[in-house]
């Protein structure tokens, strides 16, 4: 029974919050840890209703420092593993996905993004923590984030946040606005042999010859989950393959940091997800994430249908940013537009990797999302310079 | 086999991870002692080691989790009883220890505590107290008492220290009890008894540091600690935990409770099956 409920196959209309917690089920979450927080709390009361006929276990801990560390617990213990919040508790999740990057630790974090900063804008959307996924925690480290722009792809990407975060061994996150969060849709849940669900690798050696943190040529290590007589010792100290802490040595430090950076750099190309549309011949990008990827896509025809060949990059991998697509594309056109639900964030990678190719950013703050018009509005003078 | 050889090798170094030792901890500090009493329990018991977990935060005893041989995690500072929380609900099979300082359990973690105690989850919480943040040179903590010298209490510390074993007991803890490291035998039989009981588990263990705390507020030699412990130690089973605070004249210890209660577990399983029932399955 518990594996007919896994996958509740057929075409539904649900909100972005509620697709997120159905695409964890399917994806093989069996273990939810969260503290209420709006707009991300319908993927708590849905985890609290589903889990549990899926033989899963859902916990409301007293706060998301708790939340972050129990997923790493459980993710230790065997159980695919989540939590879900918004900016406030994303802020106190910092910690402790410092303590996931360190000890390797495959889970899954969804934040749900308002207006910020602190309490700021709680039932608002907003794309303001694009900087804080990639630098929140203290130290170098690289991690995985995907943004969704539509209710079937909070179901689609957060299965594929769990087979990155497996494959990996890296917290990964689910980075949707609470527009898209809140949306109701169609969502088509597939069959569930049509889901392609990744599980992590296991060690091939007895427990005498593990090294936990010993990594294969992909840089990722087998892991072994606690229970299974490996006798593991994992550490948010800097360790060695064994696990045991090393704090100064100046080598094990560097190679491990530089091997949880490149695990997720060399892999680059099997991470990223982006998607095009009219790009072939544009002589301007607009190149968006989100919510705003919808606006854009009505800008890039309307440019499209007033003369200007526009088109449009839209990036479903935000982290490990896309970083050759576009420097790629900057050699290709005129101009890029930038449409984000915030100040400037993703646009200085944009900018980064764009070199001498003019770069037109389209701040949105205050809770609501673009208007197409004002988008071509920017495509045009981006047409013109 | 010769008694040298039969003595070769200490009878519970089976439990530990050899090649860590010798420990990071100074001479004449209690962790050691609270150490070889875990491990004399799991001897008593014996423990399956491939289900143990030990879990701990961070500071002097921190470091323990990395010198049992068993699955074991040392956490970030404070999230031990979180971490461990997601462990035990996740495969229900596993025994969870968790083993942490005084200012890791109850400063920075201290939410994190109450609300264990409070869910009832199966795990043993051992808190070395040691009154003072040693691994940081000597801090004061939430259970320094008062008037004590530290290095951040320069002229005395002002604040009023927790009574732990009223807190655990308050919070919700089904058992409860307090030893210092002089009382070697009945720690460990507490924490066998601990092991074998259901449900959230606390053990206060009195430890000295005389290197930082003791040194700072003239407490002498470890072996003056001890000594002293011996003179204000009171052996009261069932005492009310509200009047038992830790004086400078006397430290009651025992078992301040000892109760059933359904633990986190046990009703997350009922209702696993009203919902197989609900759902037909």
């Amino acid at each position: 029974m518990a594996e007919e409920r896994r996958v509740l196959t057929g075409t539904h209309f649900m909100n972005g919050d509620v697709a997120c917690a159905e695409g964890a089920i399917a994806a093989g979450c069996k273990f939810f840890a969260g503290y209420p927080i709006t707009p991300a709390t319908e993927i708590a009361e849905r985890m609290a209703r589903r889990l549990v006929e899926v033989g899963g276990i859902y916990v409301q801990m007293e706060d998301e420092l708790a939340s972050m560390a129990a997923i790493i617990g459980a993710s230790w213990a065997g159980a695919k593993s989540m939590t879900a919040t918004s900016g406030p508790g994303f802020s106190l999740m910092q910690e402790n996905i410092g303590l996931a990057v360190i000890t390797e630790t495959p889970c899954i974090v969804v934040d749900i993004m308002r207006g910020a900063p602190s309490t700021g804008q709680p039932t608002e959307g907003a794309q303001q923590d694009v900087m804080q996924s990639k630098w929140g925690s203290h130290g170098d480290y690289e991690i995985i984030a995907l943004a969704p722009a539509s209710v079937q792809e909070m179901f689609d990407l957060t299965i594929e946040c769990f087979n990155m975060s497996e494959t990996y061994r890296v917290p990964t996150f689910l980075l949707a606005d609470g527009f898209t969060a809140h949306l109701w849709e169609r969502v088509i849940i597939p069959p569930p042999e049509q889901i392609k669900t990744v599980e992590r690798k296991k060690p091939t050696v007895p427990p005498d010859e593990y090294m936990p943190f010993k990594p294969d040529d992909d840089l990722v290590p087998p892991m072994a989950s606690f229970g299974e007589g490996y006798h593991v010792h994992v550490t948010g100290l800097t360790h060695d393959e064994r696990g045991y802490p090393k704090t100064v040595d100046p080598k094990t430090q560097h190679e491990l940091v530089q091997r949880l950076c490149e695990k997720i750099r060399k892999n680059a190309d099997k991470i990223i997800r982006t998607h095009e549309f009219v790009l072939e011949d544009a002589e301007v990008a607009v190149i968006a994430y989100g919510i705003p990827s919808r606006a854009s896509l009505s800008a890039v025809k309307m440019a499209r249908e007033s003369g200007i060949k526009a088109g449009l990059l839209r990036l479903i991998t935000v982290w490990p940013f896309p970083e050759k697509q576009v420097e790629e594309l900057s050699n290709r056109v005129k101009g890029i537009v930038v449409p984000e639900m915030n100040y400037g964030q993703i646009v200085r990678e944009v900018e980064r990797a764009a070199k001498e190719t003019p770069v037109h950013f389209l701040a949105k703050l205050g809770g609501e999302p673009h208007k197409p018009s004002e988008i071509v509005e920017v495509i045009r003078r981006a047409a013109k310079a | 086999m010769t008694v040298a050889q039969q003595f070769d090798r200490h009878p519970l170094a089976k439990y530990l991870r050899e090649e860590r030792l010798p420990h990071i901890w100074c001479e004449g500090c209690g962790n050691g002692i609270i150490l070889s009493s875990f491990v004399s329990a799991l001897d008593d018991l014996s423990i399956d080691m491939n289900k143990l977990v030990v879990v701990s935060g961070i500071g002097c005893i921190g470091r323990v989790a990395g010198y049992i041989k068993c699955d074991s995690f040392h956490t970030t500072h404070g999230r031990p009883i979180a971490l461990a929380t997601g462990i035990k609900l996740a495969n229900p099979k596993l025994t969870i220890t968790v083993i942490s300082g005084d200012g890791d359990l109850f400063a920075i973690g201290g939410n994190h505590f109450i609300h264990a105690a409070r869910r009832n989850v199966d795990m043993t919480v051992i808190c070395s107290n040691n009154f003072n943040y040693g691994m940081t040179g000597g801090q004061f903590g939430p259970t320094t008492p008062l008037g004590s010298y530290t290095t951040t209490t320069p002229y005395g510390n002002i604040e009023h220290p927790f009574n732990l074993v009223h807190l655990a007991a308050a919070a919700g803890a089904v058992y409860v009890a307090r030893w210092t490291v002089l009382h070697v035998k009945r720690l460990t039989e507490s924490i066998n008894k601990a092991l074998q009981k259901k449900g959230f588990k606390f053990i206060e263990v009195v430890s000295p540091c005389p290197e930082i705390f003791g040194r700072r507020n003239k407490l002498g030699e470890a072996v003056d600690i001890m000594e002293r412990y011996r003179r204000i130690a009171e052996i009261t089973h069932g005492y009310d935990p509200s009047k038992a605070e830790i004086t400078d004249e006397r430290v009651i210890l025992g078992e301040f409770v000892d109760i059933k209660k359904p633990t986190y577990e046990e009703l997350l399983k009922k209702q696993f099956i009203k919902v197989q029932k609900l759902t037909g399955g």
